[in-house]
């Protein structure tokens, strides 16, 4: 026997750790990975793998060269970034633009804060949207899904995304009938397994709900946000579809289309930039979803996601420090003789 | 199934010596008995260096209101009085007598029969108890006969007997309660005249189903008693948490369990209870469990108060080679000592050795705001930002924040992610709060 | 086009007269009324809010000299006597001069001198350390080496040399704030006198134990022998409860009781090396200097 070691109580940990908490959220995104190199071919892979090799690469050059302390990019906090990065834009990004949101996720959303931890904003959507506002044309430029090894659907290369085509729909003064009765309009299906247009992550349904299974098994997120904000998005747009059912996408189809449920149940339930408390959370999915359908509806994009999640990140300090969670003995006792009548 | 409603975890229970009966071990050559084993002042020393002393005889005396009286556990002479490094990891003032045969004081009654009948009044039962040097032990060593002197202005309704041992690898109470059952009722009813209650409840978890059972059996004649099966979950021993699963009562941030006019005692105690009042026997033993993977013959030993963690381990098996921590108590709670020349105290329930691979820390990384610390938290605080506020000297928010109301169980450091030493730094807080608070006070 | 560039500068312009207005109103009817002096005072002194003063920050200290209008109690010890003599004079004031003072770390308990009976694995903090046992070294009174004083430094003065898990007090930054003492929750740094030449005399030890118990967990630990006190020709050192201890404002630096001193536990800073004697078998003992 060498020394004997002493340190402060507990002696004993349950060994979940943040490198356990990563990889379990990467193998959630697995199933959006297969469907997104699926429908999108060798370009998916390639993306994916530019923007996790730029995350990391920056995170590292940046720890250990710029700050000169520790290097901790094996806790897998970049690795997540760059796959939900990568999730955020369409397949045939050039490479250059990608390395650039790289850069701008971890350096300025994560790095400047003080990195793991330390982030008031989502480091991905920060990186989504300073490219979507710096290459617009870039960022909004869909490649229409082909299934691997079939022939393709149509001729054209690129199409629109199916809340692309509503909002154009709308401002263009065409009824909502009209709207889903075109033929390049994706239908409930497409949008359920994915062949719809979109960003590389967010097309398939059903591969973002099997991550999202996988996820609440593993306990790595709880119920809260992901009920609070689909729920309100679902009411608010179904109030809005009843009031005018030809102005206003329909409830379901709200959640199915566009970046919804990627944004709901991987970068609205990242846990270093949402609130604490149970109360705190589902106040977070009730902003965050009305702000998506309000962006939607009545904004200049056609999707809210990204800027709903970042305007609710802004506010999760102060939803901190509203929401407590409830003290044990908070209560004053009424009365004793209540207490011991029990036994 | 009664359970506490606030957080909670779940560590894995190692419950290696739940079916290893209570063993007598050899009197050790010497035995070191220090003269602070219980809260409050220490006690004062009543006899010399050079004198003889019987088993049970009176060595210090408690002089404050909160202290307790101390005995010899064994028979022979007092060679030296001097300081001995204990659980706190300094050293502190003890009586250290070399064993002489096993010469008991003659007014101890050591006939093994079980005595039922309470002869004593409940003034008499209380100043036994005194006398006796009896005090908590749970671990906490709160001097019994203080707990049972309820204040004027609250009234004791129910008796609450802990016998739910949340600790991982820690048996004692186990055994006892299944060894011991009789006695253990027997001074479930002597507490009970003592406070001047007729109800009486015994919390035990349900990972314990014999000690349920035989314990429902043997409080069957006394319809004031209860046994109360209670859901596995850590820590429910804490005894906030155990008023809460058995009554469905908080008690209120700040006050005391009388409050809610409980008053809760464990199964240890209730045994030392019933030695003292029935067999005039002061708390001079008490069963220690000697666990951990690597020891060969991992046991619960009675043990003579002053013996040395040495001669247990010894007694057990011998120190294993990968030995790298020895524990005094439980994982969550428990003490690392600093040397295993350290003896046993009267709050030492268990010694548990770690292994060298399991003894150190996980590497501790940046807070990612994960809030699991929050939800497990059984008191309902944010073990986060009190540790923030104690590591950056913010004792005026740590004090808003309730910092005072933490019982210290650590499992917000048990399952943080990040593996960050909060309950290190709320300690800090609790302490440096605490005096501030008291200089208040004094003021 | 013209006109909506034209429109722009206007309304512009109009916003920010307007707010201008506001803001003056506003600074007027909310103006603090004070003593003209303090702000001169609080630009003389250093500005580095260390609180070594006592106050909370250097406009604190400021504001209570204008008031009381009395320097003698005050020392900026990051300013020195040059910054005091200044402030005097604007106040037309007479400043005392004080000897310039540096923080002592009275422990030698190196990992050499006092080898690791544990290894401590907690969190890196001494007050922790503290609370949990008296430490690697096993004296209760001896230097945990975590760095709690070098993490309130705020004049990067001291450092924790890590081969001697002892803190190194860097000579010309230190300005004798204070923060460090009240930081070491065992009070192992004092504060001293520089000395002559920056040259001091202390004993590197606050072990109260009885000698033998003391040697056990360090070798080099002030045993209460008494034997400085008998060779000192100045009164300078006392002896009370097996420590002793030096006042520097008594000693000479004569190095007496270095000479003397059986565990060479006194050591002597900045002097220049002493020719030994060749039939001397007595160890000088001498601190590291930075």
């Amino acid at each position: 026997m060498s020394v004997l070691t002493i340190s402060g109580s507990p002696h004993v940990h349950d060994h979940q750790n943040v490198r356990s908490i990563m990889s379990g959220v990467v193998v959630a995104m697995l199933p959006a990975i297969f469907v997104s190199i699926y429908f999108f071919g060798i370009d998916s892979a390639r993306v994916i793998f530019i923007s996790v090799a730029s995350c990391l690469l920056f995170e590292w050059l940046i720890q250990k060269y710029m700050l000169k302390g520790p290097v901790t990019i094996t806790d897998g906090s970049a690795l997540v970034t760059g796959v939900l990065l990568a999730f955020n834009v369409p397949s045939n990004i050039p490479s250059l633009i990608i390395v650039i949101g790289a850069l701008v996720s971890i350096g300025i959303a994560k790095m400047t804060f003080g990195g793991l931890g330390k982030n008031p904003f989502n480091p991905a959507l920060i990186g989504r949207v300073f490219l979507l506002i710096s290459f617009p044309v870039q960022m909004t430029t869909w490649p229409i899904p082909k299934p691997l090894f079939s022939a393709s659907l149509t001729d054209a290369i690129t199409g629109s995304t199916t809340l692309g085509m509503v909002k154009e729909g709308v401002m263009a003064g065409k009824s909502m009938d009209e709207i889903m009765a075109s033929t390049a309009f994706p239908g409930y299906l497409n949008d359920f397994i994915g062949a719809q247009g979109g960003s590389l992550g967010e097309i398939s349904a059903i591969a973002l709900l099997l991550g999202a299974i996988y996820l609440f098994i593993r306990k790595i997120i709880t119920w809260h946000i992901p009920v609070a904000y689909l729920g309100s998005a679902f009411i608010f747009s179904g109030i809005l579809y009843l009031v005018d059912p030809q102005t206003y996408l329909n409830p379901v189809m709200s959640i199915l289309a566009g970046g919804m449920l990627l944004g709901v149940f991987f970068m609205a339930t990242d846990m270093v930039t949402t609130p604490m408390s149970a109360k705190g959370q589902i106040l977070f999915g009730l902003g965050a979803g009305i702000l998506t359908i309000t962006i939607r509806n009545w904004g200049a994009y056609p999707e809210g996601v990204s800027f709903a999640i970042l305007i609710m990140n802004a506010f999760t300090p102060l939803i901190n420090r509203g929401f407590k969670p409830k003290r044990f003995g908070s209560v004053p006792l009424k009365s004793t003789v209540k207490a011991t009548q029990k036994i | 199934m009664k359970t506490f409603k606030i957080g909670g975890v779940h560590p894995e229970e190692h419950k290696l010596t739940a079916n290893k009966p209570i063993t007598q071990i050899p009197l050790p050559a010497q035995v070191s008995i220090p003269l602070s084993q219980s809260l409050g002042a220490p006690s004062k020393l009543i006899v010399e260096k050079g004198a003889q002393v019987k088993t049970g005889q009176l060595i210090a005396q408690g002089e404050s209101f909160i202290s307790a009286n101390v005995h010899s556990s064994v028979s022979g002479k007092i060679v030296r009085i001097e300081e001995v490094t204990d659980a706190s990891g300094y050293r502190k003032p003890a009586v250290i007598i070399e064993v002489e045969g096993d010469e008991w004081e003659e007014s101890i009654d050591r006939s093994p029969n079980v005595v039922t009948e309470i002869a004593l009044t409940k003034d008499e039962i209380i100043a036994r108890i005194k006398s006796h040097g009896v005090v908590g032990l749970g671990g906490a060593t709160f001097p019994t006969h203080v707990k049972l002197m309820v204040p004027p202005d609250k009234k004791a309704e129910l008796l609450i007997i802990n016998g739910v041992e949340c600790e991982p690898y820690l048996t004692a109470d186990h055994r006892v309660m299944l060894e011991k059952g009789e006695e253990v009722v027997t001074g479930v009813r002597i507490l009970m005249k003592a406070l001047g209650v007729d109800k009486a409840a015994i919390g035990i978890e349900n990972n314990k189903p014999d000690a349920i059972a035989h314990l429902q059996k043997l409080s069957a004649n006394y319809p004031g008693i209860s046994v109360v099966p209670l859901k596995m979950k850590y820590p429910q021993g804490g005894e906030k948490q155990l008023i809460k699963a058995v009554t469905g009562k908080e008690v209120p941030s700040g006050k005391l369990p009388a409050d809610t006019g409980c008053v809760v005692n464990n199964i240890g105690t209730a045994l030392a209870v019933y030695e003292a009042v029935q067999k005039n026997k002061p708390l001079i033993d008490r069963v220690v469990t000697v666990t951990g993977e690597s020891l060969t013959n991992p046991s619960n030993f009675m043990v003579r108060i002053g013996t040395s963690v040495d001669y247990l381990i010894n007694q057990a098996g011998g120190l294993p080679t990968d030995t790298g921590k020895v524990i005094s108590g439980g994982p969550m709670m428990g003490k690392a000592l600093t040397t295993i020349d350290s003896p046993v105290v009267k709050g030492t329930s268990g010694i548990l050795l770690m292994s060298e691979k399991k003894s150190r820390r996980v590497v501790v990384q940046n807070c990612i705001r994960c809030a699991r610390c929050i939800s497990v938290c059984p008191m309902g605080l944010q073990p986060v930002f009190l540790a923030q506020y104690s590591e950056h000297q913010m004792f005026e928010e740590a004090e808003k924040a309730n910092i005072m109301d933490c019982m210290e169980c650590g499992s917000c450091q048990f399952t943080c992610p990040a593996g960050r030493p909060l309950l290190d730094y709320v300690r800090l807080g609790k302490n440096t709060v605490g005096t501030i608070i008291r200089n208040r006070v004094k003021k | 086009m013209n006109t909506t560039i034209l429109y722009a500068i206007l309304t512009l312009s109009l916003l920010g007269v307007f707010s201008a207005v506001i803001l003056y109103f506003i600074a007027q009817k909310f103006k603090v009324i004070e003593d003209p002096r303090v702000d001169i005072i609080t630009g003389l002194l250093p500005g580095a809010n260390c609180g070594g003063c006592g106050y909370a920050g250097c406009h604190a200290l400021a504001e209570t000299i204008v008031k009381t209008e009395d320097i003698s109690n005050h020392k900026c010890p990051v300013g020195g006597n040059d910054t005091m003599k200044q402030i005097a004079k604007a106040l037309g004031l007479e400043a005392k001069e004080t000897e310039p003072q540096i923080a002592v770390v009275r422990c030698n308990g190196s990992r050499v001198n006092a080898p690791s009976k544990i290894l401590y694995n907690g969190a890196a903090s001494c007050t922790i350390a503290h609370s949990l046992s008296a430490g690697e070294t096993g004296c209760p009174y001896g230097c945990l080496g975590e760095g709690d004083c070098v993490k309130v430094c705020l004049f990067d003065a001291i450092y924790m040399d890590h081969e001697a898990a002892l803190p190194r007090v860097i000579e010309d930054k230190c300005v004798a704030c204070g923060a460090c003492v009240t930081a070491c929750p065992r009070s192992i740094i004092q504060l001293r006198n520089k000395g002559v030449k920056g040259r001091r005399v202390y004993v590197s030890c606050i072990n109260k134990e009885k000698r033998g118990t003391a040697r056990k967990n360090c070798n080099v630990p002030c045993i209460g022998c008494g034997k400085c006190v008998k060779e000192c020709p100045f009164d300078a050192i006392t002896l009370q409860d097996n420590l002793a201890y030096i006042d520097f404002n008594k000693c000479k630096l004569c190095r007496k009781c270095v000479t003397v001193c059986p565990t060479g536990a006194i050591l002597e800073v900045n002097f220049p090396p002493r020719k030994e004697k060749s039939d001397s078998t007595e160890t000088i003992a001498s601190a590291e200097t930075v």
